[in-house]
């Protein structure tokens, strides 16, 4: 019996094929854009965790020049010969044909256990083949792809090393980056023996470094990717309006079906039980599709989220995606339970209905302006919420919950105050075709109101988005002018040389400003400290939030610091608040400055502050201010007379260009995720009206009669669509506009550190309604169409007496 | 002669195979005569009575309006005959959910730009309709529902009434009510009506009878 009742449920799919469909493709498609994500997060953390463990960077403490400089094999050779338990480490870049390949050349006999994730000794690759020439090179699979056909030494696959990166023997780095007898830093075992000689007397130039805090990478990122986590969740969500129209749909028409199974002896616990299991192969099966669709959009947008967390970050992630079972788990629990979610209203409706009640229509008028009224209540409550959270609640996690509850609200207010605008509508018409257009259209809402809904947090989700873009891109040029001033910028390659360069430079342009750094640990988290020079440069275009009267002077005698706004919001700091330095030293704060991009606090202190604080300061970087015209000819002389690198003499150009790209690529991962949130919404649109095309007949048949022809019909039916896609972006108007302030106001804060102005843009707006529309259309085309080709003789069905 | 069908035949396509309906009816209606429609359930009534109000066409004969032949004109103009010319009404009412009753009562009228106050008025008056102008149709009982359907094919003076079964979903009573109501209303617009009943009882009520059976008048 059950299996029998089992086909007579299934049943109805059959002759429903484009509701199953619907039901299929929403729930797939919601879980794609979702598992998109979670594909492309996941990649990103599984290669952070790769980058940090690189030669147990994450775990060990080690020893090098203060400078960053490259230390003798000599003093490598002291320390062991003084006891010490070192192990030495090579790193630098290389080009192979196109690509650029960060070397790391260690000595697998001294390397201490912590710092192995490659065996070099196991039997792929041989201890012996490791060291001598022409070794090995060990990297991961999509690197050694890139290189393919690329002459290299042999190339060993290991998946524990981030992309880019070539580990090899010492002896064989020294001799690929050609720096014989040089290292770049030593590694020290977590275990020394106690009676060493003091470090200071073995190697006096070297310093301690403390192992690079594990998690620094990704808490750096983790902002980001709760932002695209976000954006999956809307676009999940967005989905589910789908789901939830076509399952409430499918239940609605199963009515008499599910009475007549119960009239014949069926116990409706089964038969609730045969709908549970129903819904749970249907969206199993829906998820699978999800999750592949899923990975197919995120092999899609993975390069560019790549690239931008490259620029952002210097994050190296890999351009391609692994299988994570994870992301399958997910994926699928995510598609089960928003379907079951979805439904369940609607079976315990069917629980709860009694067996002999009349099979009839539902009355819409009343019934459902109550049900408006009730909703929009409960959207108020939560805009009220969403506005108390942003008001009182700290933290990123309040500020999403605040936009949730925004969004959510304005969608649940969205069919009442649709409904208020198609009665005045009607009101304000006067022919007889336009009223019975604008309260037919007002009949059709509960229907829609699902699918509008759906449109309006995509449209919203658009809309303020692309404000916060825009808003962003503005300033962000405006900054970069700020910003970056000076004509040339040029970076040494050491101490000795910074000053030869420096010295070189003097007399042949207007100014040379240093650009020193170091980075410290301050308020437990890494600052860098920036040491300025006290130029015109900095006090005409520096640009700055907040500052103290007199900051340019109290920078440049040594008496006050700048904070970048990102640490200043972090820590709370105001002007006057004192900046713990190094040496016991502390400044007041004197000004707060914008630093877009920056995902680390700095702080600005005079250069001879730096120098006297930080002894150990890299001191290899130099602002030029020459005429512009003069700009290249410099730049050339420059490269010339040092043998510096093209990239080590980059105009102002150039990085402003560089910054732009990368700010566009990070955006484009939004930009994608947005737009197919519309193209969701519009399936959700066309899914509704496909379904209501069905009992849109019996309702438009009278006025057929009445002397309308069909084509009439079609006609108003696409208009009807474009009329409510156009006051839902009515409505999108205000609730983007929240939705922008949220994100500059007070998301961007929570997740980055910086609070940007909101700009507004009319063109954007009047685009996004233009797509609005063109989706209303294209969703109401196929059914209009059908409308308009339909014969008479289905038409006069509807009159026919028998039922 | 006001509507004149000679030797219609209409035919639908089934799953199994081409039903032939109608064989060859022939009928005319005089301006202000009432002719009853019977026959088995299924014998075609309805099919023909669509034919007559131009809601299809036929696959062969002549439906003359004022001489005119109906079956040659297109859509539009088909769409034109309905509004102007033609006042139906249902067995289920088919009322415009959407509008209230005032707006269902004019709509046609005011489509066909046939609308008259002062005989809406009235003819609201005479439905005793007056107090459920601003209700919608959910909110009506059947009766009423009928009576809106009778205004609303009345309220454009068309010159033919085409009812299909009005009282079929009515008890007796007010099955014999509203048909009254419309029968007494009829020579104030001196249209003629063209009623599908299986009851004879309400045959009898009007001036001509013809019988449907086997696609063919009897
Ligand atoms: N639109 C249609 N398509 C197919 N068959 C139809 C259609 N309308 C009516 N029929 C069939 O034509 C026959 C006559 O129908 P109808 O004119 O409604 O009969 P009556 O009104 O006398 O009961 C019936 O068998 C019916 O099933
Ligand atoms: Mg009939």
């Amino acid at each position: 019996m059950l299996g029998q009742g089992f086909a007579v449920l299934l049943s109805h799919w059959r002759r429903h094929k484009l509701q199953f469909a619907m039901l299929v493709l929403g729930l797939a498609l919601a879980t794609a854009l979702w598992s998109a994500v979670q594909a492309i997060n996941g990649e990103a953390r599984a290669s952070y965790a790769r980058a940090a463990a690189v030669v147990g960077q994450d775990r060990l403490e080690q020893l090098a020049t203060p400078d960053g400089a490259r230390l003798p094999q000599s003093t490598y050779i002291a320390l062991r010969t003084a006891g010490w338990l070192v192990s030495p480490v090579l790193e630098g870049e290389k080009r192979f044909g196109g690509e650029r390949l960060r070397i790391l050349g260690v000595d697998p006999v001294t390397l201490p256990a912590d710092a192995a994730q490659v065996n070099v000794g196991a039997a792929d690759i041989g201890l012996q083949r490791f060291i001598t020439p022409p070794g090995v090179f060990i990297m991961s699979r999509e690197t050694a792809e890139r290189l393919k056909g690329i002459d290299t030494p042999p190339i060993r696959i290991s998946d524990a090393l981030p992309p880019g990166t070539v580990l090899t023997d010492i002896g064989i780095a020294q001799q690929v980056l050609d720096a014989p007898g040089q290292l770049s830093r030593l590694l020290l075992a977590p275990k020394q023996p106690a009676e060493v000689r003091p470090l200071a007397q073995v190697a006096p130039g070297l310093v301690r470094r403390a192992p690079a805090v594990e998690s620094d990478l990704s808490r750096l990122t983790d902002s980001f990717h709760l932002n695209l986590t976000a954006f999956g969740f809307l676009a999940f969500a967005v989905g589910l309006f789908i789901v939830h129209s076509a399952i409430g749909l499918a239940f609605e028409q199963r009515r008499p079906v599910i009475r007549t199974l119960r009239a014949v002896g069926m116990p409706l616990r089964a038969l609730i039980l045969l709908m549970i299991v129903e819904l749970l192969v249907l969206s199993t099966v829906a998820g699978l599709i999800g999750v592949a669709l899923g990975y197919g959009v995120a092999s899609l947008l993975l390069p560019d989220v790549a690239a931008s967390l490259r620029g952002l970050y210097g994050a190296e992630v890999p351009g391609t995606l692994s299988i994570r079972p994870s992301v399958w788990g997910l994926g699928l629990a995510i598609a089960v339970t928003g379907t079951l979610v979805s439904a369940a209203a609607r079976l315990w409706r069917i629980a709860s209905m009694p067996l002999l009640a009349p099979a009839r229509p539902r009355a819409w008028s009343l019934a459902s302006e109550r049900a408006l009224r009730l909703q929009a209540v409960g959207g108020f409550v939560l805009l009220v919420a969403a506005w108390l959270i942003a008001q009182f609640g700290a933290g990123l996690v309040a500020g999403f919950a605040a936009l949730g509850a925004m969004l959510l609200g304005a969608a649940l207010i969205l069919p009442l105050a649709l409904s208020l605008l198609l009665k005045l509508g009607e009101r304000l018409s006067q022919g007889v075709i336009a009223q019975w257009f604008w309260a037919d259209t007002r009949q059709q809402l509960p229907g829609l109101s699902l699918a509008l809904m759906a449109l309006l947090l995509a449209l919203a989700a658009n809309a303020g988005v692309g404000t916060m873009v825009q808003s962003f891109r503005l300033t962000f040029v405006g900054w970069l002018d700020q910003r970056l001033p000076s004509e040339l910028y040029v970076t040494t390659r050491s101490n000795d040389e910074s000053q030869k360069v420096h010295d070189w430079l003097a007399s042949r342009s207007d100014a040379v400003l240093p650009i020193w750094n170091t980075e410290v640990r301050m308020f437990g988290q890494p600052v860098q400290v920036y040491g300025i020079a006290d130029h015109a440069t900095y006090r005409q275009h520096w640009p700055m939030l907040e500052a103290a009267p007199d900051a340019w002077d109290s920078i440049a005698s040594g008496q006050g610091v700048l904070a970048n706004e990102q640490l200043a919001r972090r820590q709370k700091l105001t002007l006057g608040d004192m900046i713990p330095l190094d040496g016991g030293h502390s400044l007041p704060l004197v000004g707060i400055f914008s630093d877009y991009g920056n995902p680390k606090g700095q702080v600005i202190v005079g250069v001879g502050l730096l120098v006297k604080l930080y002894p150990d300061a890299s001191r290899l970087r130099y602002a030029v201010r020459i005429a512009h015209d003069k700009a290249p000819k410099l730049a050339e002389d420059l490269r010339g007379t040092f043998g510096l690198p093209d990239e080590n003499v980059v105009n102002q150009a150039t990085i402003k260009a560089f910054s732009l790209k990368i700010f566009e690529r990070t955006f484009a991962v939004t930009a994608a995720l947005n737009v197919l949130t519309l193209g969701v919404a519009a399936i959700a649109i066309f899914a509704s009206l496909l379904t209501l095309s069905g009992m849109r007949l019996s309702q438009l048949a009278p006025a057929w009669a009445m002397g309308l022809t069909l084509k009439r019909l079609a006609w108003l039916e696409i208009l009807r669509s474009v009329a409510l896609a156009s006051f839902t972006m009515l409505a999108a108007v205000p609730v983007g506009l929240g939705l922008a302030w949220m994100l500059l106001a007070v998301i961007n804060v929570e997740a980055f550190g910086w609070r940007l102005p909101m700009h507004v843009f009319p063109m954007d707006w009047l685009r996004l309604f233009l797509l609005a529309v063109a989706s209303a259309i294209l969703a109401a085309l196929l059914p209009a169409l059908w409308l308009a080709r339909r014969a008479p003789a289905d038409l006069v069905k509807v009159f026919a007496n028998e039922r | 002669m006001l509507l004149d069908l000679q030797d219609v035949s209409k035919s639908y396509p089934t799953g199994e195979g081409v039903l032939q309906v109608l064989r060859g009816v022939s009928l005319s209606l005089d301006a202000g005569e009432s002719l009853a429609l019977t026959g088995e359930s299924g014998s075609g009534k309805s099919t023909l009575l669509h034919l007559a109000g131009g809601l299809d066409r036929p696959d062969s004969g002549a439906i003359l309006f004022e001489g005119r032949d109906i079956a040659g004109l297109d859509d539009k103009e088909l769409a034109a005959f309905r509004r102007v010319r033609v006042g139906l009404v249902f067995q289920q009412f088919n009322l415009i959910p959407s509008l209230d009753v005032a707006a269902n009562l004019a709509f046609q009228a005011r489509l066909g730009g046939r609308f008259d106050a002062a005989w809406m008025a009235r003819l609201t008056a005479r439905l005793g309709l007056e107090r459920l102008l601003d209700r919608y149709p959910e909110q009506l009982s059947g009766g009423q529902q009928q009576r809106v359907a009778i205004g609303r094919a009345l309220a454009g003076r068309p010159q033919l009434i085409f009812a299909d079964e009005p009282t079929g979903n009515l008890d007796e009573a007010t099955g014999d009510a509203v048909l009254e109501l419309m029968m007494s209303l009829l020579p104030e617009t001196g249209a003629a009506l063209l009623m599908v009943t299986h009851s004879m009882r309400l045959a009898s009520r009007l001036g001509r009878r013809l019988h449907l059976a086997a696609g063919k008048l009897g």
